[in-house]
């Protein structure tokens, strides 16, 4: 093809990015001299400095890119894998942070006094800023990251929207930034894993639309016939989290000049809102986002098809129909009534089947490959992780069912079993997919070595048991504690005796969660390596560990 | 990353959908069936369990299911049977008996220690500790040192309506604050403080201070605390003259008590514990090792 110089001149959308930049950092910056809290003024002048930073960025960018970005070069679609790189490490990063922070509330709950008497490192609000950082930050660096590699990948076309990945990474981790500041200063609206304030949600609003545009246009202009399965997860998980989060954060500010607003629901309409919310976060965004990892990265991975097309369709189907419905189990014998509680656990029953498609259709898929678990710790990860996620699937019903939730509710009992889904099904297969994804997008060979992801892999692995057996034995017993009489017909413990009973355990999980992060920092390391360029020596030379695959 | 047909694909084997995505095939492979028979399953377990209890929302109300359940009948059915089974066991006959009847008959003082015990785990364990065994601050209920009385009966009205709590009956009298109103000199504070702290027997108060002390006391502090020291429980004055102490005992401690006074709050319990509980938790209390 011969060259063709194009005149370079501003598209309408880097005039437009950069006007509504530029009005809304001036916005920002007025609210934030003029807020009516402190945390606000913050939050306001963050924003402010995001928006010129952005404009700035975005007037650099200009300056240095071409006339226009090809589509295809020679042939073969020019993939944008900047903002993927982006989120690959904003996840590792978050990770880290978010491992930590549960790891100090771990301790104080073993030693309460760990807290120093800081009102900035009381459980109240370090709780939200480890659930927020592992599942938003770290969980939703990883889904966007993937979800936009995979699609490129999968519909064999260049990301659509020049700017508008951008605008979604940055913009997520920006929201990020807001939430995590924010839960420090005491800003929150006490809903579980729905904590960010009114702004910090419009704000989240905006950005995850573009992202559905972006995904969606994406689509569209596919070069193959037919949409992969890793793709329908995706636009499930995308689609059913706008829809949560704009129902369950309807709130009225106190000031549209400050932090604090009140939700338009009361009562046990908003519990059931809210658990609508919370459970369908559990099943569109840990569930079906990450699913689509493994329907992408386990058959990449282990060069194998995926084992039934005909399985993917009908789970998939089932389990977008049926989990919408499974929330009101979290309100067994509350003040929801009969009828709501009954749908809740049967459809969570119904749920079993469907959710365990996935983990045969990945476990299946490595029928003829199974010999690459002995040599690949990479592909140990994913496996590892779809036998969590069958355990998870297959307790999470079982809890469900009211006579069970009588003895679990309320009890560590779920903290252990929502960390085997979350140690074990999510990060894992994160895991997994990021040490596929840096080499590639980096363009090496392999990770740095696969020695250190089989140290990472065991230690972990170590971390997630004792997390979990502790947390089973603590919950199964408290739950037992809270109802055992008397001869007289009298509670047997005062509730201070039961918490007193949890000490130990609570010290075998934190342990367990120290280990947890151990590998998580020698992955961080490895990835670094890998990224830098470096091979380990010896691995290079003898082969990983003397072992290879059997033919 | 290849472009190329995946490697371990074996040349016979199950169909594949014919498409490929990034060298990624799909075999199209049946359902397995115990998979299906399993969903199948848990379908009709489904629809079972809705005919036999309240599921499907209505207009106006919803199926309530053949067996008839409901949750908060359930509920009231049980808390009626324990009602039914504590008062065979004499439950109500602790609301009417006095604490002195109650501590007579074996099978209610029984009876007022399970339910002292349970009540006292879930209400009074906050502050004065698991075993009653308190903290700074909050009182000590092991030991035979009272602020309001030890009697069953004065233990009884300090549950009822609390120390300094707004109940119209509450115990009132706050220890006044010496050294920040102005009402004794910081010289003052240090002698007397030196003074009580010998009262307990405790050394190393010159005797120059002593006796400015006792000249502060006799003026100050015994009016409340009594001549020798050994409080009044009309008053919830402490006994100064043996050694256990709410708030320390360390000069330190003492003189800031004596600075800026004390006037701990207990919450008053009538309105929020039903009478028989609360003259259990009497009982209980009483029975602890120290009661009068």
């Amino acid at each position: 093809m011969p060259a063709r110089s194009v005149s370079k001149h501003m598209t309408e959308g880097e005039i437009g990015l950069g006007l509504s930049l530029l009005v809304g950092a001036f916005l920002c910056a007025l609210a934030s001299a003029r807020a009516v809290d402190a945390p606000f003024s913050i939050h306001m002048g963050l924003f402010a400095l995001a928006g010129f930073a952005g404009l700035a960025a975005l007037v650099k960018r200009y300056e240095g890119r071409p006339a226009a970005v090809p589509q295809e070069i020679a042939g073969k679609p020019h993939y944008n894998l900047g903002p993927v790189k982006f989120a690959v490490v904003a996840a590792m990063v978050w990770g880290i942070a978010g491992f930590l922070v549960g790891c100090i509330i771990a301790f104080q709950l073993w030693a309460p006094s760990l807290n120093l008497g800081i009102e900035y490192a009381s459980f109240g609000r370090l709780r939200p800023l480890h659930t927020s950082a592992v599942i938003f930050a770290f969980g939703g660096n990883v889904l966007i990251g993937t979800s936009l590699y995979v699609v490129q990948r999968t519909c064999r076309a260049r990301l659509a929207g020049d700017l508008a990945p951008w605008f979604v990474v940055l913009g997520y981790n920006l929201f990020i930034v807001i939430a995590g500041t924010g839960y420090l200063m005491g800003v929150t609206q006490s809903k579980e894993y729905a904590e960010p304030e009114w702004y910090a949600d419009l704000w989240l609003t905006i950005v995850w639309v573009v992202y559905l545009l972006v995904f969606l246009a994406t689509l569209w202009k596919r070069k193959e016939p037919h949409i992969f399965v890793a793709n329908w997860f995706y636009l499930a998980f995308i689609v059913t989290i706008a829809m949560l989060h704009s129902v369950n954060n309807l709130a009225v500010p106190v000031s549209w000049l400050g932090s604090k607003s009140y939700p338009v629901f009361a009562g046990v309409q908003d519990a059931l809102i809210q658990w609508w919310y919370g459970h369908n976060a559990v099943g569109f965004f840990l569930t079906a986002g990450f699913l689509a990892i493994m329907y992408y990265f386990v058959p990449k991975r282990a060069e194998r098809p995926i084992y039934s097309y005909r399985l993917s369709i009908i789970h998939f189907w089932a389990l977008v129909f049926m989990y919408i419905w499974a929330g009101p189990h979290h309100l067994h014998y509350t003040a929801l009534p009969d009828w709501a509680q009954t749908l809740g656990m049967t459809f969570s029953i119904m749920l079993w089947m469907p959710s365990w498609g996935g983990m045969i259709n990945g476990l299946m898929t490595l029928s003829g490959a199974w010999d690459k678990l002995r040599t690949d710790p990479v592909l140990r990860f994913m496996v590892v992780s779809l036998a969590f996620y069958g355990m998870a699937t297959f307790e999470g019903p079982m809890m469900s069912i009211k006579a069970v939730n009588a003895l679990s509710h309320y009890t560590d009992w779920t903290i252990g079993h929502v960390h085997s889904g979350a140690l074990g099904w999510v990060a894992y297969i994160s895991f997994g997919a990021l040490y596929c994804l840096v080499p590639w997008l980096w363009n090496r060979r392999e990770v740095y070595s696969l020695k250190l992801v089989e140290w990472h892999f065991w230690i972990s692995t170590l971390g997630i048991v004792l997390y979990i057996t502790s947390m089973w034995v603590a919950g199964i017993m408290q739950g037992l504690m809270w109802r055992a009489y008397n001869a007289l017909g009298f509670l047997e413990y005062s509730f201070v005796e039961t918490v007193e009973a949890m000490q130990p355990y609570y010290l075998v999980r934190a342990l367990g969660g120290v280990l947890f992060l151990i590998g998580a920092l020698i992955m961080a390391y490895n990835l670094a390596m890998t990224v830098a360029g470096r091979t380990a020596e010896r691995e290079a030379l003898s082969g990983s560990v003397g072992l290879a695959p059997a033919e | 990353m290849t472009d190329t047909p995946q490697a371990g694909t074996p040349p016979t084997g199950p169909e594949t959908t014919g498409h490929e995505w990034d060298g990624i095939a799909e075999y199209n492979n049946p359902l397995p069936r115990w998979w299906l028979i399993t969903l199948y399953a848990t379908i009709a377990w489904a629809f079972a369990y809705w005919i036999a209890y309240p599921a499907w929302p209505l207009l106006t109300g919803y199926t309530g299911g053949l067996l008839g359940y409901s949750q908060r009948e359930a509920v009231l059915g049980e808390v009626e049977a324990v009602r039914r089974d504590r008062d065979a066991r004499g439950q109500a006959q602790l609301a009417s008996a006095s604490l002195d009847a109650i501590r007579a008959d074996p099978a209610l003082l029984r009876l007022a220690l399970a339910t002292g015990k349970a009540a006292f785990g879930d209400n009074c364990a906050g502050c004065h500790g698991g075993s009653a065994t308190g903290a700074t601050g909050y009182p000590n209920l092991q030991d035979d040192d009272w602020l309001w009385g030890g009697t069953p009966e004065a233990i009884e009205r300090t549950i009822r309506t609390g120390a300094r709590s707004g109940h119209g009956e509450t115990h009132l009298g706050d220890m006044p604050a010496f050294g920040r109103d102005g009402l004794l000199t910081r010289a003052q504070i240090q002698a007397v403080a030196g003074y009580v702290l010998s009262l307990s027997g405790r050394p190393g108060t010159p005797a120059a201070t002593l006796d400015a002390g006792r000249e502060v006391f006799a003026g100050t502090c015994a009016g409340c605390h009594g001549e020798t020291g050994t409080g009044n429980p009309e008053m919830g004055a402490p006994n100064l003259a043996d050694a256990i102490s709410l708030y320390g005992a360390s000069p330190e401690q003492v003189v800031a008590t004596i600075s800026h006074g004390r006037k701990g709050v207990m919450p008053a319990w009538e309105g929020r514990l039903d009478p028989a509980t609360i003259k259990s938790l009497a009982v209980y209390v009483h029975g602890l090792g120290g009661g009068r």
